[in-house]
């Protein structure tokens, strides 16, 4: 680190086996290139968002009112599953960890690809066969049993339905065993040689983490979800009861891979969390190592609380309360996260661009998330909310509050990276107000339905709860609304935006220090480490070089124009 | 924070927040009104364990959020300065503070929570040692009750006998006696079962089936718990207290009502297209008014049949489950399929 360099890959030279630049159609076919798959699994997720979003503007338009009065009663049950499945199997795990973890990773770490193209593709290319199967489990009416499927009900109701969307499910599963094997060699075995491990973004720790935990639980889903499909079709009683199964034994299947489902949608989250904060406060990230190890401590307990899904169930009391505790240990380290990003957030020079309003949006609204989480976590309390709308409330705020808020900053944030062209930043406000406003009036009034009685899932329910709902439902109106300006901004700026220069952000990580869009391979020339990835503001005077990360800021920019 | 120091001139500042953040979590964890009436003993327990937490958040809630604005407001970019913040990376001290001040409330909590727990009759369930040694006794009873000439015999002792009907299997899950009742076996045993989408009640001493939970007020209850189809989950929002009912798996529910009246009873578990409309009641009576509902209908039907006591299409207390009536109503065919 001697020499302060930035590698220039103006020049493409013409040695490489691809074109110079991708087309748009190279877009819709198999591509090996990590950027390329990257997007796929962005536009393809973003695609199943608005379908699961129109599902469950739907399931609140038939919440207005106490009776069932819009939908068939098992047409809402189908779009509550879907609803559910969808957002997590279809949007969030795909986007944040498909999406941002491929595209992000190799240009994160210097590398010109992950360590293994091909099976990244194929990887990418289950998840539209997965679609596919969910379509046809949906032409037969769809899975009707909750995304938890528990037996019996799931081997009772809809069985067609039921059985393609479980096969739908295992494709997805195996496409994100595949890809949590690609993202850990990438990491280990693909930084650029001067990268140590305390210079590495906290995307990348993020990244490990999370594929550490779906290496790890994944199969557990794979396996129950088969039994399950066993029983359903081919005669088998592991989950009958009338034939000496245990209906208990799949639910510790199902949550055992479930919980950690959770930390697969909030971790990589996490990770982008870091990146947006420190690059738009103009701050180093606070506690580099505490954020690093707490996303490893998540996921080590992470593994051990799945049974506060269970605390009403077949459980004993043992166990209930060995959850308990485990479970409120698991507040720990992410308050750690949380305090952090408040201490990065504090004394910064704070730019109010949009990737920083949803980044704080998110730190707001998780905070009330990981609060009422506590609550649960106990289960004498839990005993009386489990399964009611103070749940369903809680993990809204978690999951939209939280993963869909860092999609939002993190699509921001890298959209110039990617496509080469700025948003437009006043229509990105916008969709942020919107988006906080009905999110908070949505899922905010949900805790109270649920203490003060409402089940969840539920398309009939007490006349008493009527006010409540339709403030719910006013607010999924204001969230569906919310959609638009973004997806004017999007669409527009992709097409007609502003070119955007190689770092508009002047952000320190290695993504930023190659062209916008970045060439096929990322970096011309190995990249060189020339600052931390945090260090904003750190004087960056080598020992023989006068200059400093600004004056060194202000060379790129010269050169790239 | 890091430049408390800087920004926060005196301790009286950070006092006086500390004071407010106090008052108002104190003030919003009594007052919060969130959680419905209190009709069980167990109702309090869980209350003051949500309080607790809820002030505790509160105060949380309060630094965090308030924190998070003052920053966005205070060290927001202004003007045309483009140079970076001081570069603060981390505060050993701080870090281990905030660490270690959660990690003291949650194990608190946890602590407190096992203590509810346990409060409850969370540890109890396997009920009561008193029931298993009448086991077998209890057998002899309730093949009397079977035949013609048992509905005499009942009488006053109905709620003695009841007490004798051990439950087939003994219930692993659950809630049970309180620690001080762990010894005395419940004053009233009902056997509850689930299934699609009503719940039914039988009074095993009194060849009593009914769609309606009746129990007197301030005796100790308890609920034998099962489905015959899907999981059910039976749900009194007003006692805190709930529990799946699980095919071909026993579970439990203890309480002691501690007020008359008529409260919800919920299926909070998913089990198919009208789980929504799967709702009862809980009629609570003083303990004579419940021997004469006990006498009413037992006497209101011969021995053979067992008692409907209330007809189907009155479950639904509301206009809305008119149209489920048919899909959800107990008929005797119903009844005929789950009697033993
Ligand atoms: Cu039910």
């Amino acid at each position: 680190m001697a020499q302060a360099q930035i590698p220039i890959d103006s020049q493409i030279n013409g040695a490489h086996q691809h074109p110079e630049a991708w087309s748009w159609y190279h877009y819709f076919w198999y591509n090996t290139d990590h950027k390329v798959i990257g997007i796929q699994y962005l536009v393809f997720s973003f695609i199943f968002y608005l379908i699961a979003g129109v599902m469950a503007l739907f399931l609140r338009a038939e919440l207005y009112t106490p009776d069932s009065d819009l939908l068939d009663p098992n047409v809402y049950n189908t779009l509550l599953t879907n609803h559910g499945t969808m957002m997590i199997f279809f949007w969030i795990v795909p986007a944040a960890i498909g999406g941002f973890g491929n595209y992000l990773v190799p240009l994160m770490i210097g590398a010109k690809d992950m360590a293994f193209p091909n099976l990244n593709a194929i990887s990418f290319w289950l998840n539209p066969v997965a679609a596919l199967l969910m379509g046809v489990s949906l032409y037969f009416g769809g899975a009707q049993s909750g995304w938890t499927a528990y037996p019996p009900l799931s081997l009772i109701t809809n069985n067609l339905g039921q059985s393609f969307w479980i096969l739908s499910i295992v494709f997805v599963g195996t496409s994100s065993i595949l890809g949590a094997i690609n993202f850990l060699v990438t990491i280990f075995k693909m930084r650029t040689p001067s990268m140590k491990w305390d210079e590495m973004p906290l995307f990348c720790w993020a990244m490990i983490a999370t594929s550490a935990l779906a290496l790890f639980s994944t199969p557990v889903l794979a396996i129950g979800l088969t039994l399950l499909l066993f029983d359903i079709n081919f005669g088998t009683g592991f989950f009958r009861p009338e034939m000496g199964g245990d209906i208990v034994v799949y639910q510790h299947l199902f949550w055992f891979y479930s919980h950690p489902a959770v930390y697969l949608m909030i971790l990589p989250i996490f990770g982008i969390m870091s990146e947006v904060i420190s690059t738009h406060a103009r701050k180093p990230i606070f506690g580099y190592k505490a954020i690093a190890y707490s996303s490893l401590a998540i996921c080590v307990v992470g593994l051990f609380v799945w049974v506060h899904h269970m605390f009403t169930s077949g459980t004993p009391a043992w166990m209930r309360m060995f959850f308990t505790i485990s479970t409120l240990i698991v507040a720990v380290p992410t308050g750690v996260k949380i305090f952090s990003w408040v201490a990065t957030l504090w004394g910064g020079k704070i730019r109010l661009t949009s990737p920083l309003l949803f980044a704080v949006g998110l730190l707001a609204m998780f905070v009330f998330g990981g609060l009422s989480g506590v609550t649960l976590g106990t289960a004498p309390f839990d005993i009386h909310v489990h399964d009611t709308y103070y749940v369903v409330g809680h993990f809204h705020y978690v999951l939209f509050g939280g993963s869909v808020f860092g999609l939002y900053a993190a699509i921001y944030h890298w959209f110039p990276k990617m496509t080469g062209r700025m948003y437009n930043e006043p229509l990105g406000r916008v969709h942020f107000l919107l988006t906080f406003i009905g999110a908070n009036m949505t899922f905010l009034p949900m805790h109270q339905l649920g203490m003060q009685g409402m089940p969840r899932r539920i398309a009939m329910y007490d006349p008493q709860f009527a006010g409540l709902n339709q403030l719910c439902t006013i607010g999924s109106m204001i969230l569906g609304v919310s959609i638009i300006p973004f997806l004017i901004n999007m669409i527009w700026s992709w097409g007609w935006g502003e070119q955007a220069p190689r770092n508009p952000w002047r952000s320190l990580t290695l993504e930023w220090q190659t062209t916008s869009p970045p060439a096929i391979e990322n970096f011309d020339e190995e990249p060189i480490l020339w600052a931390g990835p945090y260090d904003y503001g750190v004087d960056t005077q080598m020992e023989d070089d006068e200059e400093t990360v600004e004056e060194l800021l202000a060379t790129v920019k010269s050169e790239v124009k | 924070m890091a430049k408390e120091k800087e920004t926060v001139p005196g301790s009286l500042i950070a006092l006086t927040i500390g004071l407010v953040v106090a008052v108002i979590s104190f003030w919003y964890g009594q007052n919060n009104n969130l959680l419905p009436e209190q009709i069980s003993e167990q109702a309090p327990l869980v209350d003051d364990l949500f309080t607790v937490m809820a002030t505790i958040a509160t105060a949380l809630f309060l630094i965090v959020e308030g924190a998070i604005v003052y920053s966005l407001i205070r060290f927001r970019h202004r003007g045309e300065d483009e140079t970076d913040s001081e570069p603060v990376k981390g505060n050993f001290p701080l870090e281990i503070f905030w660490t270690a001040i959660p990690a003291f409330i949650v194990i608190g909590l946890g602590i407190y929570s096992v203590e509810v727990y346990n409060q409850m009759g969370g540890f109890d369930t396997s009920g009561g040692p008193q029931m298993a040694h009448h086991q077998h006794h209890s057998v002899e009873i309730a093949s009397l009750i079977d035949r013609d000439v048992s509905a005499p015999l009942i009488g006053q002792a109905g709620i003695e006998e009841a007490i004798e009907q051990a439950p087939k299997t003994r219930p692993d899950y659950g809630i049970g006696a309180s620690p001080q009742d762990v010894n005395n076996p419940a004053e009233v045993v009902i056997n509850v079962t689930g299934l699609q989408y009503a719940w039914l009640f039988n009074y095993p001493g009194d060849n009593i089936t009914s769609g309606e939970l009746h129990v007197p007020a301030g005796k100790d209850v308890q609920l034998n718990i099962e489905a015959k189809d899907v999981i059910h989950s039976f749900w009194l929002p007003q006692f805190r207290i709930k529990q799946d009912a699980l095919p071909g798996q026993m579970s439990q529910l203890r309480f002691t009502a501690t007020h008359t009246g008529t409260y919800p009873i919920v299926c909070a578990e998913l089990c198919g297209a009208y789980h929504g409309a799967m709702r009862s009641q809980i009629i609570i009576h003083e303990p004579n008014e419940y021997e004469a509902w006990l006498t009413e209908n037992r006497v209101a039907t011969g021995t053979d049949q067992p008692t409907v006591a209330v007809n189907p299409q009155d479950l639904s207390d509301s206009d809305y489950l008119e149209p489920y009536a048919k899909e959800m109503g107990i008929n005797a065919d119903v009844l005929a399929q789950i009697q033993p």
